[in-house]
């Protein structure tokens, strides 16, 4: 299990355990966390699963592919630096500890 | 005491019962689904979980834990037989279960190919519920011959996945063209043209005249004559809206169940959403069969199960994943006159549909920067210039500012 701290837009913090494996949008559904929708469930056909990254996290996450880089541009007020799909996010051991903020919305 | 029913535990139903407890609804919720398993994601089906990538329980909408944290009764593999609106109760097993307000979420069931051409054979199989998929996944071994009917999304899905697991895949198409029914010419050549490259064979303007075997199917007889051996057969002709409850109380049909722009059936007390349920959209009715419609219709209903008198407004998009190619759909292309092709480099495109000067949809193929501008100029009402659109030197984000 890896730990994982969701914020909600406001302020809320929920701190979770994500099994490695699953991706960082996973963890949010299973856990019933508000602020995640993917409504595609996983397939990177649509942008409602954007968090920003924290700072500190950003260089340790995956790299983003093209089709992902592309999809976020069009997400909530998408930040050049910190934006990430979740459903892209995989959970590994090397995340414990990753910090993501939900935006506002999702569309 | 008796609160909201919904009826049917798929993608709508999930998504209303979790929209009315997240909108503060306090009474009784009860979710009735005749498939044992709490609501999951189709379309990982003919996707991520046939090819045998997606575990069960990444497949769920919801961990079975938040229905109960949420006091959503879950009552799992049974069918309701009967609805009566008299006593306003739902028969499951030999219960009566009361309700203020019902919901139908029935969903959608697959056509079969007609038992006297072969359709009941062992080894026939379509694509719809996970049942169906856990049926047929032992079939998909190394160097067996699977046999498409139909040329739609899902039986091209399920090509793709038995091109990768090494299959030898032919596909039928009654039709001139693969995606006749929903795409244009030029989306249909495209993935004509991406399957040939994986090794599927496609026979367009050929349809199936019956299956073979005893027992087992073992061949199919084709309609030009010719005789093809199989080991395995999926067919993919089309889904029908799940309406026989409705029809049976008496409630009004039309192309599915007729709702009001609020998603209320002909009974006061009665709603319907997602695959089974046809609304008034623009000029005309419409039902859609999406996961995006599921979602956004349930939780319109559900706000209005709670007096929101909120107009439903569709805004339709779909995808699909062939082979190496994401297909990403928006708006509805029907009545179009005329295709704007932008063509990018590599494997990715995108094909807008007007009507004169009116852009009403895209299919964008690997190009989900295309996508999204142009779902955002069609839920906008804005069609640009065509001659931009096919101008490859123009950045599309442009047209978003003009």
């Amino acid at each position: 299990m890896v730990k994982i701290t969701y914020i909600e837009y406001g302020g809320t913090a929920h701190v979770v355990d994500v099994p490695a494996g699953r991706t960082v949008m996973e963890g949010a559904r299973d856990n019933g966390l508000p602020g995640i929708e993917a409504d595609c469930g996983g397939a990177c056909a649509c942008s409602t699963c954007h968090v920003y990254v924290h700072p500190d996290w950003v260089e340790k996450l995956p790299p983003i592919e093209d089709m992902e880089e592309d999809m976020l541009d069009f997400a909530h007020e998408p930040d050049p630096t910190r934006s990430r799909l979740t459903c892209q996010v995989k959970v590994s051991d090397e995340l414990g500890g990753l910090i993501v903020e939900m935006p506002e919305k999702q569309i | 005491m008796s609160g909201i029913v919904i009826i049917g535990a798929g993608q709508a139903g999930a998504s209303l019962a979790a929209k009315l407890r997240a909108l503060g609804y306090q009474e009784p919720i009860t979710m009735i689904g005749e498939e044992p398993v709490p609501p999951y994601q189709r379309p990982p089906l003919s996707k991520g979980y046939l090819l045998g990538e997606m575990a069960l329980e990444r497949l769920y909408l919801r961990p079975p834990s938040f229905y109960e944290g949420q006091k959503i009764a879950l009552r799992l593999g049974w069918p309701v037989t009967a609805i009566d609106r008299t006593s306003k109760t739902v028969k499951v097993g030999g219960e009566s279960i009361p309700y203020n307000q019902l919901a139908l979420t029935t969903g959608s069931c697959p056509r079969n190919l007609p038992a006297a051409i072969g359709g009941s054979l062992n080894g026939v199989y379509t694509v719809r519920a996970l049942a169906d998929v856990d049926a047929m996944a032992a079939e998909f071994q190394k160097g067996r011959r699977l046999l498409i009917v139909g040329g739609g999304y899902i039986g091209l899905e399920a090509a793709a996945v038995g091109a990768k697991l090494g299959l030898q895949v032919t596909l039928i198409e009654m039709a001139p063209r693969i995606l006749q029914r929903v795409a244009a010419p030029e989306t249909s050549d495209f993935f004509r043209e991406l399957h040939a490259d994986h090794g599927v064979e496609i026979l367009e303007n050929t349809g199936l005249d019956r299956l073979i075997g005893d027992g087992d199917v073992r061949a199919a007889v084709l309609s030009d004559g010719r005789e093809v051996a199989v080991d395995f057969v999926i067919a993919g002709v089309g889904i029908t809206p799940q309406t026989l409850l409705a029809e049976e109380a008496d409630l009004e049909i039309d192309n599915g169940i007729r709702t009001d722009e609020f998603g209320r059936t002909s009974d006061h007390s009665i709603w319907a959403a997602g695959d089974c349920a046809s609304f008034p959209h623009q000029d005309s009715r419409i039902r859609l069969e999406s996961v995006g419609n599921a979602i956004d219709q349930a939780e319109v209903v559900a706000e209005n199960m709670l007096g929101a008198g909120k107009v439903y407004s569709a805004k339709p998009w779909f995808w699909s994943d062939q082979h190496d190619v994401k297909l990403q759909i928006a708006g509805l292309n029907t009545g179009y006159d005329r295709i704007v092709a932008r063509r990018s480099e590599g494997r990715a495109a995108s094909f807008w549909y007007y009507r004169g000067d009116r852009l009403l949809a895209l299919d964008a193929m690997n190009d989900p920067r295309a996508y999204m501008i142009g779902k955002r100029l069609i839920e906008a009402g804005t069609s640009p210039d065509p001659a931009r659109i096919s101008d490859t030197t123009t950045d599309l984000r442009m047209l978003l500012k003009s």
